[in-house]
């Protein structure tokens, strides 16, 4: 098993390896750079070579590459270009804020979707089943910045409820200590804090959970269909088990098993779609990071978030394909 | 102390549940809240919407909009311009007064002001922060300081690749109140440049006990000092108290040991919100209070929703730019001439720009010195530019129109729309266009400014301060790929009128220069100066829109 393990990791180098190259390459052969955006509208074409001589970005590729490749080895991603600061810094303050937008927005799709998932398919054929067919192709159809738009038009700037964009408002005075917004102001006794933090959470939380919501309420409507006509639901019938103990105990349980599955797929595209959600909302998370990233050429900002982004997907795979292993010994060989 | 809006009140009680399971865990951690500060008694709290991060708050490091509109309210300059305007008045300095030969300034100083960390402001802190620049080091510095550089020449010793000459030559604490600037030559842009928020006066004590000349690089990129990114300590009416990252806030408190009148506001907030369109429904949503450059579509219904939209004097040019290195066509002035009495600016101004536009008729608005009334004129006129070409054998002209994409500017809002209107005259003079978008920061200055593939392009420029030189002199002042051409007689002319010490014959000497580039020269057409707008809401009053997008929050008063 260990030899397993080591060879994995070993693979992995290659993988990473390959990528870094082509980030590197990549973004320096996006047309502009990262002198212009730092020096401002004002900047000559003298006054940027002059920068990018003192960045070493006039210097042949390949050693630009492994200046870099050296720098990463020893854990030092660099700076930011726009701001000074750590990438690795600013990285671990935008994580937070994506996370609580994911993790909300997964609360809302699960805590509504499987409910709604099952009534349907409990109510097949009449009008709350077809509506909520409906709704969820709608719900999947329609892309999120524009949701979102719509959301921040009626409920913030219409209606006023909720908050039209930002983690926190401006005059609000938090500690940070976990840089959760909700959890921070719990710890700390701000409870106006987590109350404004949620008041700003909601409309991108449902802008984004809108699609797995749909997911999930289609996956639960199938798969509580197909349990619905597996002999076993039959039998309980027969034995005379009332309607409402079939359905909890033998068919959501049994059907819930797929969903399980869906939810589990769906947290990680949820971290990808945040970034669309983050841009709408102008929250302050690693997809505004990268965004202002890539509008601003900014090469360190940019090669740590795909790089850490990359290294933790390999990590994952790697670790899906050592629980393949232990549970299947062929898979070792 | 946080004031929850009536909005957010109803929303958060409908949430309110969560405050019981806080109860369970507020004693975890400890709340950092300092006390009473802000209550909001006098003038509360003011909420601004930038649309970016500041680099960092060091003045001298510093050349941008975001990061210069928290510099301003930290900071003070010896001279500065008097509210509303781009004219001069007195700032740290009380009077100013250059030598004969204009290579001395003597600034007499306030007497009686304190930098925020208390310490005395006074002739010797003058000089220390002129030396500072002057004696920094670092390549990743000295990179930094683009204004010093570029009205300063040089350093002590140029690192990396600063080359200029320097200007500074030392400065003299006579007596507390009286400082002596030496200069090794006379320069057009002073006393002007002096007020630039760069050459804001920061506290010595400060400088050295925050590390504040410490840029370092770290492989491609930089890190600012501690005095740049938490400590800036300034003169100004407002103080620092901290840029909150993760909420993106830069919050400023009264400085109650200011010289001059106190702020009414006991804060002032400055939320960055990158989009344009998030501003804008912010401020709709009472979330801030105003924000900068509304884009001009919006003015209409954010005046009818009872904001205040209120267009800055223009302080800036957009122009129609002419490469004559590529098109040898373009050489011939008749050709340039032509293409400006092609474009019907009048009717480009009336429905593509905003309110209180107006057509340029050259290089600068009327508001700097050296301003010509008595310019050749290029009014609309299709017959005489086909003529022109036609005389100059140009009839089957196909020219490259360079656009910029992703990019709005005070002088340009929106650039795709202009050139649209501009090529379209440009074709029924019988000049065949090809439109090539670039986008801004993607392409579009290297392609124009520095490799020159363009026959025409769209660019402009706002002022920095009020000199000729910072307009047309940063134009045509030296051979560019932007304009290609290489005409020692209009650079001579330029670097003559810059050496100019008496303040009117300098002025009659960029005046001349007018007239000679709208009439001789031609290097390009002048075509709109835009005014900027600022928005506020109905609630904030004695905001004083500046021409140099320098506002001062200190005589803002929120209702």
């Amino acid at each position: 098993m260990l030899r397993f393990i080591v060879r994995r990791l070993l693979q992995a180098i290659p993988t990473l390896l390959i990528l870094s190259v082509l980030v590197f390459a990549w973004l320096r052969s996006l047309p502009g750079g990262p002198a212009g955006a730092l020096l401002g509208d004002k900047a000559t074409p003298e006054k940027i070579e002059a920068l990018n001589k003192v960045l070493g970005l006039d210097q042949p590729l390949y050693l630009q590459y492994f200046k870099f490749l050296g720098r990463v080895l020893t854990g030092d991603f660099g700076n930011s270009l726009i701001s000074g600061e750590s990438v690795l810094t600013e990285i671990g303050r935008a994580l937070p804020a994506t996370i609580e937008l994911s993790i909300t927005a997964l609360f809302f799709a699960v805590a509504l979707g499987i409910p709604l998932g099952y009534l349907a398919a409990s109510n097949k054929g009449r009008f709350l089943d077809n509506f909520t067919v409906i709704g969820t192709l709608v719900g999947v159809a329609v892309p999120v910045f524009f949701l979102g738009i719509l959301l921040k038009i009626v409920f913030a700037q219409n209606l006023g409820w909720f908050a039209p964009s930002s983690r926190q408002s401006a005059d609000i005075d938090a500690t940070r200590v976990t840089g959760f917004a909700t959890l921070d102001g719990l710890l700390t006794g701000e409870f106006d804090a987590t109350l404004d933090a949620l008041w700003h959470l909601v409309l991108p939380a449902v802008a984004l959970a809108t699609i797995p919501l749909a997911i999930i309420v289609r996956i639960t409507r199938a798969s509580v269909l197909d349990v619905l006509n597996e002999d076993f639901v039959r039998t309980a019938n027969a034995k005379g088990l009332t309607g409402q103990v079939v359905r909890r105990r033998h068919v959501l349980r049994n059907a819930l098993l797929p969903v399980s599955t869906t939810i589990g797929l769906q947290t990680g595209l949820l971290l990808g779609g945040a970034v669309l959600t983050e841009k709408v909302f102008v929250w302050g998370g690693i997809g505004s990071l990268l965004a202002q990233g890539i509008e601003r050429r900014d090469y360190p900002r940019l090669q740590a978030l795909i790089l850490l982004g990359a290294a933790v997907y390999v990590l994952v795979n790697l670790l899906v394909d050592i629980s393949y292993a232990l549970i299947d010994p062929r898979v070792r060989a | 102390m946080v004031h929850l809006r009536t909005a957010r009140r109803r929303a958060s009680a409908a949430i309110g549940m969560t405050a019981v399971a806080a109860l369970s865990l507020s004693a975890c951690a400890q709340s950092d809240r300092g006390g009473d500060s802000g209550s909001g008694a006098v003038g509360g709290t003011m909420i601004f919407g930038a649309a970016g991060e500041p680099k960092n708050f060091d003045p001298i490091f510093n050349d941008d909009g975001e990061s210069f509109r928290p510099i301003r309210q930290m900071y003070e300059t010896l001279i500065t311009y008097k509210r509303g305007t781009a004219d001069l008045a007195p700032g740290l300095a009380e009077k100013w007064e250059a030598s004969e030969d204009g290579k001395s300034w003597t600034f007499t100083l306030r007497s009686g002001v304190k930098f925020h960390d208390g310490s005395e402001f006074n002739a010797e802190a003058v000089c220390f922060n002129f030396d500072r620049w002057f004696n920094m080091k670092g390549a990743a510095a000295q990179s930094q300081m683009i204004y010093y550089g570029d009205v300063f020449g040089g350093f002590a010793a140029n690192e990396g690749d600063a080359a200029g000459e320097p200007l500074y030559q030392g400065c003299e604490a006579k007596d507390a109140t009286t400082a002596v600037l030496n200069l090794s030559t006379y320069k057009g842009a002073f006393p002007a440049a002096f007020g630039l928020t760069s050459f804001s006066i920061s506290s010595p004590d400060a400088l050295k006990k925050y590390d504040a000349d410490k840029v370092e690089q770290s492989g491609d990129s930089f890190s600012y000092p501690a005095y740049a990114t938490e400590h800036p300590t300034g003169t100004g009416p407002f103080k620092f108290e901290g840029f909150d990252k993760a909420n993106g806030t830069i919050t400023l408190v009264r400085n109650d040991a200011y010289h001059g009148e106190k702020t009414k506001l006991d804060k002032l907030i400055f939320k960055i919100i990158p989009d344009e369109q998030a501003r804008k429904q912010e401020l709709q949503a009472g979330s801030i209070d105003g924000y900068d450059l509304p884009s001009p579509a919006d003015f209409e219904s954010l005046k009818s929703s009872g904001f205040q939209v209120t267009p800055r004097p223009a302080f800036n040019i957009l122009y129609l730019g002419i490469n004559q290195a590529n098109n040898p066509a373009l050489k011939d002035v008749r050709v340039r001439q032509a293409i400006a009495y092609a474009v019907n600016r009048e009717q480009l101004v009336k429905t593509k720009l905003p309110e209180g536009a107006e057509v340029a008729t050259q290089f600068m608005p009327d508001t700097v010195a050296g301003y010509a009334d008595d310019v050749q004129q290029y009014p609309y006129d299709l017959e005489k530019a086909k003529s022109l070409l036609t005389e100059a054998g140009a009839a089957n002209l196909t020219l490259k129109f360079f656009v910029p994409t992703e990019v709005t500017r005070p002088y340009m809002p929106n650039p795709s729309e202009l050139a649209a209107v501009i090529a379209d005259d440009l074709k029924k003079a019988g000049v065949t266009v090809e439109l090539v978008s670039r986008p801004w920061n993607g392409g579009y200055k290297d392609d124009v400014q520095k490799a020159g593939k363009h026959d025409l392009h769209l660019l402009g420029w706002t002022g920095d301060y009020n000199d000729a030189g910072n307009f047309v002199g940063t134009f045509f002042g030296r051979e560019k790929a932007e304009f290609g051409f290489n005409d020692p007689a209009l650079f001579d002319a330029l670097a003559a009128a810059d050496a100019t010490v008496d303040p009117t014959a300098h002025a009659d000497a960029y005046k001349q220069v007018n007239k000679d580039v709208m009439s001789k020269f031609l290097p390009a057409v002048p075509v709109s100066h835009s005014p900027p707008a600022i928005v506020v809401s109905g609630k904030i009053s004695g905001l004083v829109a500046s021409p140099l997008t320098d506002e001062r929050f200190d005589t803002v008063s929120k209702n």
